[in-house]
């Protein structure tokens, strides 16, 4: 209900919104929690385990049990917590974790079944039979325990992730956060103020008080008008810091859309990596239940809460409140209810010794131990002292606990709080994550006048530290009354008393746990799933460690807490991985002749982040396999055109580039001519083959390197390893040319006639041999005219720069079309080198030696290179090893397919009689049969042998004769031709 | 005989306006990298003042205007953007022609920062990423030069064939921005 005169709604801004279905009205300014408290609606949720009916138990993002699912235009949006979701006209929210209703849930049956499913329920009863627990038993827990649930359609929200950069980070905009961010801002840092609420200001929205003789709002709202001045300061709302890493790092999850009907271009969610040099932690407490039978019934809230509700939203659970608790926030809870009309039943407080704080009942050295009520709320509770055992009427219970520093994030980087005494709570151990400090609540402070105190001075000190003169800010006037409490953690009893509300951890379990000689309290955690799931223990930590240090006999902090790890919030994966969805996940990389490509119908592979084409399919062609062996013939009948930019490309230049090259190639470069083109072949350091490619001398001191297209990014970095770790007496300087310049195959009989109708100088065998290079002039463009084949063809690869690239391109494909060719695709590239016995990274996959591939002699004796001598370790070359052989099918099945394996004719296919494998297959229309290339063992001596190919998983088995891997013009005429 | 026809890395993405934020492909042209061959950085960077009037730049920063720039791009490397190096230069530097190789795009508005702020892991408030810095960092998964040309003016540099995902990322980038300010 709404108790008029109270609350920072505005009442004049009416919302609509509904709750698994019914339509009701809040203000704008309300949470769904406060939302449906005003409309009496106290049964939120469902429990965990038990399906207990549950009502909100606090009033910010440490909520456990009023968790909801709202839909959203981009699909449903499951456990939120009621207490930060603000209201938006036309909301639709729905409770979770119950069948058929809210009110009717058939899973509360699960509570009847209670004493049989305590902690180590799981573990002990599902053991048996063994394939029950994947089929029957895990399926079965899984519906009837849980949270919320995803709708099954694709996300189709948005999400940002951001990074910031500040001086100063303060975490929490309470009167710690933003007398630190005050100070720190006059003086000029650069400050960056997070608060995880829509409305900065702390616990100064929720709670009655006055700071230099003003309202504590006002004051707050001065405070944010002078920080928003303030250029150097930036105030992010709705921003919970969720993690604390290394190097000063902090995670940070801004709530951007949720809070809006229509999110007009907005993320849902931005994930913030935020990076300052000092960090101020200013994230308050938590206040603590008490664990008394039933204190899970709808209606039974932290004391805190409630004067929330009351102050922050104008909003109470009902008329007849009973308080209960061990410290003096009970009876400033007493109070405030009682002088905005709520009735006030009785004050129960634990300690013996306390006054009358106001007009209504205090009942001292007493207990709540018991709460009746049901689904709808509370009736009564039972209040136990030492004059005995009264039933008080009320419709809601406040209790208090006391108060726990939020020291979660003071935690992230694996340290151990402070056990304090004196609040009955663990503190941040100075110095826990370097350059962080905390101050107010979250360091057991608390005070407002302590607050401001605490976030003035580690402000002051931050700023010093960062080089920043500070004058010394006059501290507002504030309440700076002491905390006094007696600890009080359970309220002895028979029944059921709740800690951890989330998971359905009682009392009783986390005993049993000990009992069970789970002692260790990261055991107990585990056993009995307290502080698990999202609440990570934010209400039930410290209680359950002194329960479980009770039944152990150990002291709270011998006992030690549970490692804190984030996020301290829920942080949902979209947002972490923000414009990585679908083709987010890595760039598009496509050439110049992309779009002219696309024209032609030609499919696209992937190859790295290319796109490049599978075929180029020509009208009456059915399959894509017509389509290859026509671009194949036509390449060894005429000429073809392809795109073979994404090649790596590595201009190479210094006086010693020659010498680097002999270094970092198996084979001798320092011998090439200017104007000549060599096969390398690079090793990696421990012997095994790198990768390939062919690299031209362009002058004295000039060399452009070719890679293979999935190795341009490996053998650039390989360089740069070599030269800065390995030589860096070397005079050499390479950078990348891959991207400036268009390259082409122009390959076929062909391919001189069609180059020669370009190119403004005509070039002949005398001018152009078999592996020439140099700079050509065509259509007045420079570009570059190599002279290899990958092919066996004769043939070229023509350079242009990039911006030609798709005119070029168009122009090559027109022209060979006239001459009978045309553009060829991937498919035919790979059909035309497995004829060849050319290899790629297929056969050089990482685990092959130059030896294996019939190279080993390429590896120079005169000089030493990268992975000579560990490429001469015995068992890296010989018989014993598959080499590279090549293969064709003679039995009756005519087909070879790559991942097959080789056997001996007649032996088992099994792993012991492996013989090696198929790495490259292809329909030659040359040769007119399937070519293929892969590793057999021993296999150079083994040419003519009939070998068997079995694939297991395609279940082909083809009965293969063992060949040269060179299977078409073994002379290589045609290349020369 | 027909003509080869250039075409520019952004063609047909470019300019786009999100708000007040713009997006612009630049027709930076030449750009050749120069590396300085051991011992030879004080002699090349005479050089370049000699003939061009700007220095070899210090890492992480750019010299020169709008016409003639010589932008910090790696270990011992810098880009000479709008001339070709001067002839004093050969043998006392690996150059290479980089004109065709990027995708070079200009970001302005008063909100430029803030969309570099989700793509950019790096630092670009301008206390410390003012006019006259540049950086080799990543612009989301692409590794490209980013460098500030005015207070609210940034030029990035991706290689050429991702100049789709460049533009597209940045678009994302301008239009979230872009409804947090309103626009």
């Amino acid at each position: 209900m709404r108790v008029e005169g109270y609350g920072r709604v505005d009442r004049d801004e009416p919302v609509t919104f509904s709750f698994d279905g019914k339509r009701y009205q809040g203000f704008a300014g309300d949470t769904l929690a406060s939302a449906l408290l005003a409309n009496d609606i106290t049964l939120m949720g469902r429990s965990f385990k038990y399906h207990r009916p549950r009502g909100v138990l606090s009033a910010g993002s440490e909520e456990p049990n009023a968790l909801m699912t709202v839909k959203r235009a981009g699909g449903d949006d499951p456990n939120v917590r009621a207490t930060v979701q603000e209201i938006f006209e036309g909301m639709q929210a729905r409770s979770q974790n119950r069948w058929p209703s809210l009110e009717w849930d058939l899973l509360s049956i699960n509570d009847l079944g209670a004493p049989f499913l305590g902690a180590g329920f799981y573990y002990k009863t599902f053991m048996w039979p063994k394939p029950f627990w994947e089929k029957v038993y895990e399926p079965l827990i899984r519906r009837a325990a849980g949270l919320g649930a995803l709708d099954g359609a694709a996300n189709g929200d948005s999400y940002e992730k951001a990074y910031a950069f500040c001086d100063l980070l303060v975490i929490g905009a309470g009167p710690a956060g933003l007398m630190a961010a005050l100070t720190a801002g006059r003086a000029g840092v650069d400050v960056i103020l997070a608060d995880e609420d829509a409305t900065p200001g702390g616990r100064l929205l929720s709670e009655d008080e006055r700071i230099d003789g003003v309202p504590a709002t006002d004051w707050v709202a001065a405070a944010l008008e002078e920080l928003e001045a303030l250029p150097n300061v930036r105030v992010m709302t709705r921003t919970a810091v969720s993690g604390a890493y290394d190097q000063g790092t902090y995670a940070a999850i801004e709530r951007v859309g949720h809070h809006l009907a229509s999110a007009g271009g907005l993320p849902l969610e931005c994930f913030w990596r935020i990076v300052a040099k000092r960090a101020i932690l200013a994230a308050g407490a938590i206040e603590r239940p008490v664990a008394f039978k039933n204190n899970d019934r709808p209606g039974v809230m932290t004391a805190g809460a409630m004067r929330a509700y009351l102050h922050r939203w104008g909003v109470a659970p009902a008329q007849n409140v009973v308080v209960f608790g061990n410290n003096d926030n009970a009876h400033r809870t007493a109070r405030d209810l009682a002088a905005a009309g709520i009735h006030v039943a009785a004050l129960v407080d634990s300690r013996a010794d306390v006054a009358q704080s106001g007009d209504y009942q205090v009942i001292p050295g007493a207990m709540v131990s018991d709460v009746i009520g049901g689904r709808g709320g509370v009736q009564s509770v039972k209040v136990t002292s030492a004059s005995g055992e009264e039933s008080i009427q009320c419709g809601a219970v406040a209790m208090s606990g006391g108060w726990n520093p939020s020291v979660h994030l003071a935690c992230h980087m694996n340290g151990r709080p402070t056990w304090n005494d004196a609040i009955s709570a663990f503190v941040p151990t100075p110095g826990m994550v370097p350059g962080l400090q905390a101050v107010g609540a979250a360091n057991g402070t608390f005070s407002t006048h302590g607050c401001l105190r605490e976030g003035a001075a580690a402000a002051a000190e931050a700023a010093r530290d960062l080089g920043y003169a500070v004058t010394e800010a006059i501290l507002p006037e504030a309440d700076d009354a002491p905390y006094a409490l007696s600890p009080l953690w359970t309220v002895p009893h028979k029944g059921r008393a709740w800690l951890d509300f989330q998971n359905d951890v009682t009392v009783k379990d986390v005993k049993q746990a000990a009992k069970e000689n789970f002692r260790s309290v990261e055991h107990m955690k585990r056993y009995t799933t307290q502080g698990m799931a999202t609440d990570q223990g934010k209400n039930s930590n410290v209680a359950a460690l002194a329960v479980l240090a009770d039944a152990t006999g150990r002291s709270i902090p011998e006992t030690g807490t549970t490692n804190f790890r984030p996020p301290f919030v829920p942080v949902s994966i979209a947002s972490m991985g923000a414009g990585a969805q679908g083709k987010g996940f890595a760039p598009e990389r496509k050439t110049t002749s992309h779009a002219a490509t696309v024209e032609r119908g030609a499919p696209l592979i992937e190859a790295g982040l290319w796109y490049r084409p599978s075929y180029f399919p020509k009208s009456g062609e059915r399959t894509w396999r017509e389509s290859c062996d026509r671009e194949v013939t036509m390449v060894r009948e005429a000429v073809g055109v392809c795109d073979v930019s994404t090649l790596g490309k590595i201009d190479i230049q210094g006086p010693d580039a020659a010498a680097f090259l002999d270094f970092v190639y198996c084979n001798m470069f320092s011998t090439l001519k200017p104007g000549r083109v060599r096969y390398g072949l690079m090793l990696r350091e421990d012997g095994h083959v790198m990768d390939d490619g062919t690299t031209a001398r362009w002058g004295e001191n000039h060399f452009v390197m070719t890679t293979t297209t999935a190795a341009a990014g490996l053998v650039m970095r390989h360089l740069e390893w070599v030269h800065q770790g390995l030589r860096p007496d070397m005079d050499v300087r390479f950078i990348s040319a891959t991207e400036q310049w268009a390259q082409f195959a122009v390959a076929g009989p062909k391919s001189r006639e069609l180059l020669n109708g370009l190119l403004d100088t005509p070039i002949d065998s005398e001018s152009w041999p078999f592996m020439a290079c140099g700079p050509v002039s065509l259509m007045g463009v420079q570009g570059r005219l190599f002279r290899i084949s990958f092919s066996g063809e004769h043939a070229y690869e023509l350079a242009v720069p990039a911006r030609y690239g798709d005119s070029l391109f168009r122009e090559l494909v027109a022209r060979a079309e006239g001459l009978g060719g045309g553009a060829y695709g991937m498919e035919a590239l790979n059909v035309l080198r497995i004829e060849k016995g050319f290899i790629t990274h297929s056969e050089i996959h990482g685990r092959v030696t130059a030896d294996d591939i019939g190279m080993g002699r390429m590896v120079s004796a005169k000089k030493d290179c990268v992975g000579k001598t560990m490429s001469q370790r015995p068992g890296l070359s010989g018989p014993e090893r598959e080499q590279l052989v090549g293969l064709k099918p003679v039995g009756a099945v005519k087909q070879l397919t790559a991942g097959a394996h080789l056997f001996e004719q007649g032996a088992e296919p099994n792993r012991a009689n492996d013989h090696g494998y198929i790495t490259s297959v292809g329909f030659s229309p040359t040769l007119g049969h399937f070519v293929g290339l892969g590793f057999l063992l021993n296999g150079r001596a083994r040419l003519g042998e009939t070998v068997k190919m079995v694939d297991h998983l395609r279940e082909v088995e083809t009965t293969c004769e063992v060949i040269d891997p060179v299977m078409f013009d073994q002379d290589g005429g045609r290349v020369r031709g | 005989m027909a003509d080869l026809k250039p075409r520019s890395a952004c063609a047909d993405l470019l300019p786009l306006s999100r708000g007040a934020l713009h997006l612009e492909e630049l027709s930076w042209d030449p750009i050749w990298s120069i590396s300085p061959f051991k011992g030879r950085g004080q002699a090349v960077s005479d050089a370049l003042n000699a003939a061009l009037g700007v220095g070899f730049p210090v890492p992480g920063t750019w010299d020169g205007g709008a016409d003639l720039r010589a932008v910090w791009s790696g270990l011992d490397q810098a880009f000479l953007v709008g001339a070709v190096p001067p002839e004093g230069l050969a043998g006392q530097a690996a150059l290479t022609d980089q004109s065709d190789s990027w995708a070079t795009v200009a970001l302005s508005g008063p909100d430029a920062e803030a969309v570099l702020a989700r793509l950019v892991p790096v630092d670009l408030r301008e206390a410390a990423f003012g006019v006259g810095r540049c950086i080799r960092t990543q612009v989301q998964h692409m590794t490209c030069v980013v460098l500030r040309d005015a207070p609210d003016r940034f030029v990035i540099m991706a290689f050429r064939s991702m100049a789709g995902t460049l533009v597209h990322e940045l678009d994302v980038a301008m239009q979230g921005v872009a409804a947090r300010m309103g626009a």
